[in-house]
């Protein structure tokens, strides 16, 4: 089997979701092509030497539907020659991107590909590509559908988190990127937004509030105790795990991750295509997998996954320096800490999707990338990615400095 | 040429309108039966292929009531036909004859609504079921404002669902929210609620019912469903619009927030209704089919419709009234004891028109009693379901007093005093001394045996059991028992009563417990017996009510009051020995009353605080009582709600081979309102019938094996395992 090898990754600067965030002006298209181009143009790279492009996109309809990656491919520059492929395991996207990118490279069927993902959640808005799961009776009671913040809440509830630990963790998040950010760790990776003119649209995260404090946060109110209570999901939750009698509800917007426009990508290649390219590898992809988890707790895959790659890997727990568990709550990360009793300073130490954002198909990739920066900057070997993902499942991978 | 009819008949007037008047022979009420629907057939063609006819109105000719709905022992052949077709013609063949058989009357309606000529239904009284699945496939529907006039769909409370088209027309004329909160709730509608709902058009007076549907075929009405016309908008959107979206995720977490997912039907029509909306009518109308007969077909509309409609029915029809006995006269009763129960007797029987003599040890006791029954009915008043010449009235049956003799013309004497044999034996010498030879003397004694209490009374064979659950005025099951010696008359006595006063009686053999407590004490037991095993509190009082339990045992435990179980296991202990009372129970119970003086809610404080403006909430203290604190995780929620409801219902199975209950309607109609036994089940032996003795017995052992020999199947159980043998024939 062949080594599929990380040589480059870009990222967009994260832009709010919201009409005012600073990417809303910049179509799906466009943001989907900015990773792929910037890619091509700084690794000076032959568009004939491409396989394949996926992206991760969990909402891939109107201006994002009908496969955005060959249209960004296309865009950027890299002809007609390279393909493109549209996936979506929700969150994971970006993450299952560079998996499946990298299966196909390990399996020597592919050289060389470019994997992320871009989603732009200002202007296609969150959930617009609908689906059964949440309103199809046949499948929303067998699976204890809730809305995923209940499903965090539910998490906190059962295992332990009060809202004061939920929110400690959040302004730790905004902490560390705050610091990242000024001292420059994310300046390889960030590749500015630009207009036609080369001006600049965006150059930060911009969802970041790095003056965030327990008292800030203290005054939310928590985002989804009426739902619960009105929309019948508290039962939901209960039955779906009836030691619990009431839900705590401890999240709210500023404990849980940011609603963000964002795309990013990384270029793999085997050995020889890197060669070929003129191209030195950063890392290695070690391993990956795949998991189905509790649906109800909807959010706890990231701890079922990463013990089954570990065990496919022949690895513990303990031979992982840094760690990405993706912050799209709070609870989330603290049950990951929880779980393997891993030491939270080597757990997103650069801040996460809380400080600056998730941008759904996006990332899986981003923290990748961020990982890889990381181990870069201390010198470090092997980290692991994770997220969590809607409708219970997990995804994960390992990925070791060269 | 008119058709032959026998339950019809149809009038053309000079503007070529018919009316179609529907008056079974013989029969109080109309309902749907084949005959109906064959004749229903005939008159469609006979309307749709006449050019003279403009349209047809059709009213009941029953003086206070439209129709009750389908005959549902209809329903229960069509279950029978198919078991037998399965044998003749095979699974296949039975199966698609099903299908098409339980759809005839959909069919019907559809095309009674697509005929081409108006229809408009002119509705006065009960509307409900069936027939107000006819009404909505009618193009007008005018309802009477009268007190007796409701319409509605309650096919969901005996475990079916409306398969007749009534899923999709409501869905179609109201709001999806209120479309499925009408149907699941299958309460029957006033009329402005149901005009409030677009479910009928129009709301008039009784003797204007007619003409104002005629006036609407006259003024042009057509033969025409908003839903069968080119750009149809349906009231909430379609189903995937950010609308939609608003409602079905909710509506699904609120059906297992309702039904714990308990409920085949309730699924089957929120499905029927999710996937409808996305069809075209006749699609819809044929997916809300495939649901129907699917629902039919299952155990849990068996077992319910048997339960709750046939057998209830029977029960309440005087199925174990003592054949021969004349009708009893029951026009004033003697209640002895002005407290919570003798109160609340006092009340049911005055609200049925019935005269109350009230009696407690002094006039001021007899008078608190008054207020309580007062205290009743001023919060019907405030509710509207009473007025206050009703109220007036009802204050003028009941005459409060501390002096027996007022028992002199009473026709029967129900005694609710405290509950010892002493003050019980002193009051049944007293009333017997004043009232007359011929009346009847009922003990609501819980835990005394009747026989023995029959002792002080001489006239043994007229000494009998009425049993009143707590509230009295809600609770609508009633025990009558039978002492050693009680005659037929009493039971007839007995019977009457409680038919007068609109609650159903199930008979029951003297013994501790009668039926109902016993089975409720085991419930309660297993409970606490799990608190001790460390299954955390909140986990066993989810899975009773996952189990379909309306309240889970702890909190059952502080409501009846942990010191009342407490003296029940004392006197029980006392009367039958240490092996008759579980030692860990008792302790635990020992030391929540001594210890704590934790009594439940009526002192504030149980295995649950009760916080002022605040729901309730388990104890933290309860932890005491765990010999281990178990992983939620590692622990089977199925095995935890297979205990739950095996442990009653191997107590109406003891019940039954005990001779204490002798009919298992009774076992089933009693456990389910009694206490509301899971009632999906159809009851608790209805359950093992369902399961099969066999496994029933199997589930038993094996449970047995884990938790000990409570579990264990009596003789009669095993035998019809081994016999393959039902309780049902």
């Amino acid at each position: 089997m062949s080594d599929a090898f990380i040589y480059d990754h870009v990222r967009t600067p994260r832009g709010r979701g919201k009409p005012d965030g600073s990417l809303h002006e910049v179509t799906a298209l466009a943001l989907a092509a900015a990773p792929l181009s910037a890619l091509k143009g700084r690794n000076r790279l032959n568009p004939a030497l491409v396989d394949d492009v996926v992206l991760g996109c969990v909402d891939p309809v109107g201006e994002a539907g009908g496969n955005i990656a060959r249209a960004a491919a296309l865009v950027a520059g890299y002809g007609i020659g390279v393909p493109g492929m549209q996936i979506n395991r929700f969150c994971a996207s970006g993450l299952d991107a560079i998996n499946f990118a990298s299966a196909q490279i390990m399996s020597g069927q592919q050289q060389m590909a470019l994997a992320g993902g871009a989603e732009s959640m200002s202007r296609v808005g969150l959930g617009a590509s609908g689906g059964a799961w949440a309103a199809d009776p046949a499948i929303a009671i067998p699976a204890y559908f809730m809305p995923q913040g209940i499903s965090a809440d539910l998490i906190a509830t059962k295992y332990g988190f009060s809202r004061a630990d939920a929110d400690a963790f959040a302004v730790e998040s905004q902490k560390r990127a705050a610091k990242a950010w000024t001292e420059g760790y994310f300046a390889r990776s960030i590749e500015p937004v630009c207009d036609v003119n080369g001006l600049t649209i965006l150059n930060r995260d911009e969802h970041m509030r790095p003056e965030t404090s327990l008292q800030s946060l203290g005054s939310l109110k928590p985002s989804f105790a009426a739902m619960a209570e009105q929309g019948g999901f508290g039962a939901v939750a209960i039955q779906a795990h009836p030691e619990v009698e009431f839900i705590d509800h401890v999240h709210h917007a500023g404990n849980s991750s940011g609603i963000v426009d964002g795309a990013a990508a990384v270029l793999l290649g085997s050995k020889e295509a890197g060669v070929a390219a003129g191209l030195k590898p950063r890392a290695r992809i070690k391993a990956f997998a795949n998991i189905g988890s509790d649906p109800a707790l909807m959010l706890t895959g990231p701890v079922d996954v990463t013990k089954k790659l570990l065990k496919n890997a022949g690895m513990t727990i303990n031979d992982i320096d840094i760690f990405e568990v993706n912050e799209a709550f709070a609870s989330v990360v603290l049950r990951f800490i929880q779980a393997f009793g891993v030491d939270p300073a080597k757990v997103n130490p650069n801040g996460g999707a809380i400080a600056m954002g998730h941008p759904l198909g996006a990332t899986g990739a981003i923290i990748l990338g961020t990982a890889l920066d990381e181990l870069e900057r201390t010198g470090k070997t092997t980290a692991l990615i994770t997220l969590c993902i809607g409708a219970g499942m997990g995804t994960a991978t390992i990925i070791e400095r060269v | 040429m008119a058709p032959q009819l026998t339950q019809f008949s149809i009038l053309s007037d000079a503007d070529g309108i018919a009316t179609l008047q529907w008056d079974m022979p013989g029969k109080s009420m109309n309902v749907f039966t084949d005959t109906t629907m064959a004749e229903l057939d005939a008159v469609i063609d006979h309307v749709a292929g006449d050019p003279a006819i403009k349209g047809c109105v059709i009213v009941s000719g029953k003086p206070d009531s439209f129709s009750g709905g389908a005959d549902i022992r209809m329903l229960n052949g069509l279950a029978e036909r198919a078991r037998e077709n399965e044998k003749t013609q095979g699974a296949d063949e039975s199966n698609r004859l099903f299908f098409e058989e339980s759809r005839r009357l959909s069919l019907l309606f559809r095309k009674l609504e697509t005929c081409g000529k108006p229809f408009a239904a002119a509705i006065h009284g009960v509307c409900l079921g069936g027939a107000f699945e006819l009404a909505l496939a009618c193009h007008f529907r005018v309802v009477s404002d009268d007190s007796k006039t409701r319409v509605g769909l309650p096919e969901i409370k005996i475990g079916i669902f409306p398969g007749a088209g009534g899923t999709q027309r409501v869905a179609r004329l109201s709001a999806t929210g209120d479309a499925l909160l009408m149907m699941m709730k299958g309460e029957p509608l006033k009329p402005q609620a149901a005009q409030k709902l677009n479910l009928v058009h129009a709301v008039t007076s009784k003797a204007g019912i007619v003409q104002r549907a005629k006036d609407w075929i006259k003024a042009g009405g057509a033969g025409l469903q908003p839903w069968d016309q080119d750009g149809f908008k349906l009231p909430s959107g379609p189903v995937y619009s950010k609308a939609g979206m608003m409602v079905w995720p909710a509506a699904s977490a609120i059906l297992r927030k309702e039904t714990q997912d308990n409920y085949p039907a309730a699924k089957a029509l929120l499905q029927s209704v999710y996937e409808g909306l996305q069809l075209p009518m006749d699609a819809a109308l044929r997916v809300e089919s495939r649901y129907f007969a699917h629902i039919l077909k299952g155990q849990v509309a068996q077992a319910m419709i048997r339960t709750l409609f046939v057998s209830m029915q029977s029960l309440n029809k005087g199925a174990r009234r003592p054949l021969g006995e004349p009708a009893t006269s029951i026009r004033r009763i003697g209640v002895i004891g002005a407290g919570f129960m003798g109160a609340g007797i006092a009340t049911v029987a005055a609200l049925a028109g019935i005269d109350v003599v009230l009696i407690d040890r002094d006039q001021v006791a007899a008078d608190k009693g008054l207020a309580s029954a007062d205290k009743v009915m001023a919060g019907r008043v405030a509710k509207g379901r009473a007025t206050e010449t009703e109220r007036t009235a009802f204050l003028a049956r009941i005459t409060p007093t501390a002096d027996f003799s007022a028992l002199a013309d009473v026709d029967l004497v129900v005694e609710a005093v405290f509950e010892d044999p002493a003050v019980k034996a002193e009051t049944i010498k007293k009333a017997e001394a004043a009232m007359p030879a011929s009346a009847v003397f009922a003990s609501n004694t819980s835990t005394l045996p009747i026989t023995d209490l029959a002792h002080h009374f001489s006239r043994r064979p007229d000494f009998i059991g009425i049993h009143f659950f707590s509230p009295v005025d809600r609770m609508q099951l009633v025990e009558i028992i039978m002492g050693k010696e009680t005659g037929p008359k009493a039971l007839a006595t007995a019977f009457d009563f409680v038919r007068l006063i609109g609650k159903t009686p199930i008979v029951v053999n003297d013994a501790r417990g009668f039926f109902a407590n016993r089975c409720v004490l085991n419930y309660l037991l297993e409970g606490h017996l799990m608190l001790h095993e460390g299954v955390p509190p909140a986990m066993i009082e989810n899975a009773a009510r996952m189990a379909g339990m309306p309240v889970g045992p702890l909190a059952l435990t502080d409501e009846v009051a942990i010191d009342l179980i407490h003296k029940i296991l004392k006197a029980t202990k006392a009367a039958l020995g240490s092996k008759a009372v579980d030692p860990v129970q008792e302790a635990m119970l020992t030391s929540m009353v001594e210890t704590h003086g934790r009594f439940g809610r009526k002192n504030g404080k149980g295995f649950y605080e009760y916080p002022e403006g605040a729901p309730k909430r388990l104890w933290s203290g309860l932890s005491e009582f765990r010999t281990r604190a178990l992983d939620p995780d590692s622990i089977d929620i199925a095995e935890l709600k297979h205990r739950l409801l095996v442990t009653q219902a191997l107590e109406a199975a003891r019940s039954i081979e005990e001779g204490i209950v002798t009919d298992p309607r009774e076992a089933d109609v009693g456990a389910i309102l009694g206490f509301g036994f899971a009632p999906y089940t159809g009851g608790p032996i209805s359950m093992i019938d369902g399961l099969g003795p066999n496994r029933f017995v199997a589930l038993c052992e094996a449970l047995a094996n884990q938790h000990g020999p409570r579990f264990l199947p009596n003789a009669q159980l095993r035998e019809m395992a081994v016999k393959g043998e039902r309780f049902y024939p």
